[in-house]
């Protein structure tokens, strides 16, 4: 432990009146007080990391990559880490949350491995997986998997983001796979996070390590659930490394209630001819960031990243994709579509970054939105920052509302008003199920759908009675 | 009792009055037809039979099978067996035809309390009035109407008509647009479904329609009303002298 962190945890145990943040180095100080064995190295990241949490704090709506979310309502709640006896989830309580036909499926209770009610017995050949802490903890320095002390923490950046920070500061565990080289994963592996409502607003970091070796193949699905109506924070992080010609999908389903707070980055790396698919489903949360953020490092990698928000109440949902294009030949797909009802706000910002190495790059983005409210909001932010001479990048954002002429028309065949409504909806929210390649999870994404978009088509109204729709959709452009 | 009677019905859309006051009655094994210049209101007949709710009914009842149909909303009057075949069908993109088709006769025979179809009791009957249409299986599998041609829609509204099957049938302009074989394929889909229990509203423009599907009673629709009802030679003539008459008549002397 550094000097300086026992000096404050000190200072701070003597003091009387708590300060916003207390709670923090209090969750900071009580993880370094379990012993954990870990790495010299991942204690060094961890204090480093703490440090810029420290030093920067949460960030304001004056930060550019913040302007159209706020945290303060974050800040202002004094999560805690969850007390060990929280950890008392049943199989039975989750047995809703099944994902069929998945390869194997591990839970995370308040952001702690649950192997009692995990599964992972006959794993298919190639696939290494454990949790995160078990990884690195076994018994002695230096026995962690090879190699994992270059990727764990080596792509998802603490400068650039102090939730990233607070994330490498304070995990516990997580999940950590490894995809042997050349191995095809044929089903999907879940990863189920549960926050279980214990009386207090309970935070939970979960940190995901993938390594997709060369030329092999997995689908990851990391789900996001609560148990109980409490107030959680759940901050994620998932590193994806990506070998030549690897195929990987990565599904993020944040289904938590709405006092729920979710912040996700997704960090990946693409090899050489690395192909990867991100699919983010936005279903619940009360505040939801989602960052995806791939970086096409080698030659001739292709990245599809795909999502569905969906917003009701007073719902914000934010869409932060940064897509780096490092190599030449690489192409990337971001299309994004969000259905906003009552006060939700929706956010898409759709950053693309060509280095000048990359010439030949191909990027394209479309963010598609149905705003079914007078209060619903969009604000969608292209900002293309291009430094090689020979791409082609496009972007494009449409709004829209439930039109009176097909409502109609499905009403003329039989169809009740919600039928009808729902099923426009849905046809909107299949642009993005449609390009799911797996079939046990796009079944499961369509299920989940269908629940979700029942509840919205229940309330919401045809064009007629939405007037405001222009003023809500707010386009930021930034083309350079 | 007849099928659909309808009295003094007036109805505007967008502040606008289209309809000024129309009777008309239709008993169940009839065929009318309803002719009319362009812009006249036969399509917002059309729609507002089919209780399109944005077209405002200012005066006059409607009785449907002895009931208010102007009480209902459009799914309930397409589940008491209204059906439109619409002059401009709707493109939706991102659901199957199939599926929808499915999804409406399962809507329908809900609300009679029958059982849901499955896939396996749909898909025979399905592929048969596919047949009798002669419409490709392919165009099934796409989204609703999505990039069909303009004969392909208005087949496959006819398509629609003959799966749902019924009690009235109101056709909006489904010849225009179709060529001479096309039309004809149209026709015997009509007349394929014709019985003592169906009645039939065929709103055309042209003559033509009428030499295939043989109406038992025409009626001319101009600015509003209807100006003129008779047997099917009012077709011919009104083919023979053009609608100027009509207009002129229209005119309050
Ligand atoms: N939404 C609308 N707003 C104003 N006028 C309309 C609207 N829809 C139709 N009309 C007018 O109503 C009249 C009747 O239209 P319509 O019923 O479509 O005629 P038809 O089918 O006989 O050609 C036309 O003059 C048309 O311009
Ligand atoms: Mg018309």
């Amino acid at each position: 432990m550094s000097g300086a962190i026992e000096a404050e945890l000190r200072r701070e145990t003597m003091a009387t009146v708590a300060k916003p943040m207390d709670n923090y180095l209090e969750a900071y100080g009580g993880l370094r007080a379990l012993e954990r064995r870990e790495p010299e190295w991942m204690r060094n990241l961890r204090d480093e990391a703490w440090e810029l949490f420290r030093e920067k704090g949460f960030p304001t709506t004056h930060d550019e990559d913040w302007r159209f979310t706020s945290v303060a309502a974050l800040a202002r709640t004094p999560f805690r880490r969850a007390a060990a006896s929280h950890a008392a989830v049943t199989a039975e309580q989750i047995e809703a949350y099944r994902l069929t036909g998945s390869a194997c499926r591990l839970v995370f209770v308040n952001g702690r491995f649950a192997p009692g009610i995990s599964d992972a017995r006959s794993l298919p050949a190639g696939l290494e997986i454990c949790s995160l802490a078990r990884a690195l903890d076994c018994g002695m320095e230096g026995c962690a998997p090879t190699g994992i002390e270059q990727q764990l923490g080596g792509y998802a950046d603490v400068r650039r983001d102090v939730f990233v920070a607070l994330n490498t500061a304070l995990w516990e565990d997580g999940a950590y796979l490894r995809i042997r080289r050349g191995a095809a994963i044929e089903q999907p592996v879940h990863l189920l996070y549960v926050t279980a409502d214990g009386g207090a607003a309970t935070m939970i970091h979960p940190r995901t390590l993938v390594i997709v070796e060369d030329a092999s193949q997995v689908a990851v699905v990391e789900d996001y659930v609560s148990l109980g109506e409490g107030a959680a924070m759940c901050n994620s992080v998932t590193e994806l490394v990506a070998g030549q010609d690897a195929a990987v999908s990565h599904y993020l389903v944040e289904r938590e209630n709405l006092a729920s707070f979710n912040l996700s980055t997704l960090r990946v790396e693409l090899g050489r001819g690395a192909r990867l698919a991100s699919h983010s489903m936005l279903l619940g949360g009360g505040l939801v960031r989602n960052n995806v953020h791939p970086v096409l490092a080698g030659e001739g990698g292709e990245c599809l990243i795909n999502g569905l928000f969906v917003g009701e109440g007073r719902q914000h949902l934010d869409n932060y994709m940064l897509v780096e294009h490092a190599k030449p030949n690489g192409s990337s797909r971001q299309f994004y579509n969000g259905i906003l009802d009552e006060q939700a706000h929706g956010v898409f910002h759709g950053r693309i970054v060509v280095h000048p190495d990359a010439q030949k790059t191909d990027a394209k983005q479309t963010n598609r939105n149905l705003l079914l409210s007078d209060e619903a909001r969009i604000d969608t932010k292209p900002q293309l920052e291009i430094h090689a001479d020979d791409v082609k990048c496009t972007h494009g954002a449409t709004i829209g509302q439930i039109e009176e002429e097909p409502l109609f028309y499905l009403r003329s065949r039989g169809l009740d008003e919600v039928a009808a409504r729902k099923l426009l909806l849905y046809a909107f929210a299949a642009e993005c199920l449609d390009r799911m390649q797996e079939a046990p999870v796009r079944r499961f994404a369509e299920a989940l759908t269908h629940e979700r978009l029942l509840e919205v088509a229940r309330r919401a109204r045809p064009a007629a009675t939405v007037e405001r729709q222009d003023e809500n959709a707010r386009n930021w452009e930034e083309v350079g | 009792m007849a099928l659909l009677e309808i009295e003094d019905l007036h109805a505007s859309v967008d502040g606008h009055q289209i309809l000024k006051g129309v009777n008309l009655v239709l008993n169940a094994g009839e065929v009318h037809s309803i002719m009319g210049p362009n812009g006249s209101g036969k399509s917002t007949l059309a729609q507002v039979l089919a209780r399109r709710e944005s077209y405002e009914v200012t005066q006059g009842r409607v009785l449907y099978a002895g009931k208010d149909l102007l009480q209902m909303k459009p799914e309930e009057a397409a589940c008491e067996g209204v059906f439109l075949a619409f002059q401009y069908p709707v493109e939706i993109p991102g659901i199957g035809n199939a599926y929808f088709l499915r999804s409406a006769m399962n809507a329908i025979r809900k609300y009679r309390g029958e059982d849901e179809l499955d896939a396996m009791d749909f898909l025979p009957v399905f592929r048969e009035r596919l047949k009798l249409l002669e419409m490709d299986d392919a165009l099934m599998s796409r989204s609703l109407n999505e990039g069909f041609s303009g004969g392909e829609k208005k087949r496959n509204e006819i398509l629609q008509m003959a799966m749902l099957e019924p009690r009235l049938a109101i056709l909006d302009e489904t010849d225009s647009g179709l060529d001479i074989d096309a039309l004809k394929i149209v026709a015997e889909g009509v007349n394929a479904l014709r019985s003592s229990q169906r009645a039939f509203l065929v709103i055309t423009h042209y003559q033509r329609l009428l030499n295939y599907i043989a109406p038992d009673f025409v009626h001319v629709l101009v600015d509003g009303k209807i100006v003129r009802s008779g047997g099917p030679e009012l077709a011919l003539e009104l083919e023979e002298k053009g609608y100027g008459w009509t207009e002129a008549e229209a005119q309050p002397a």
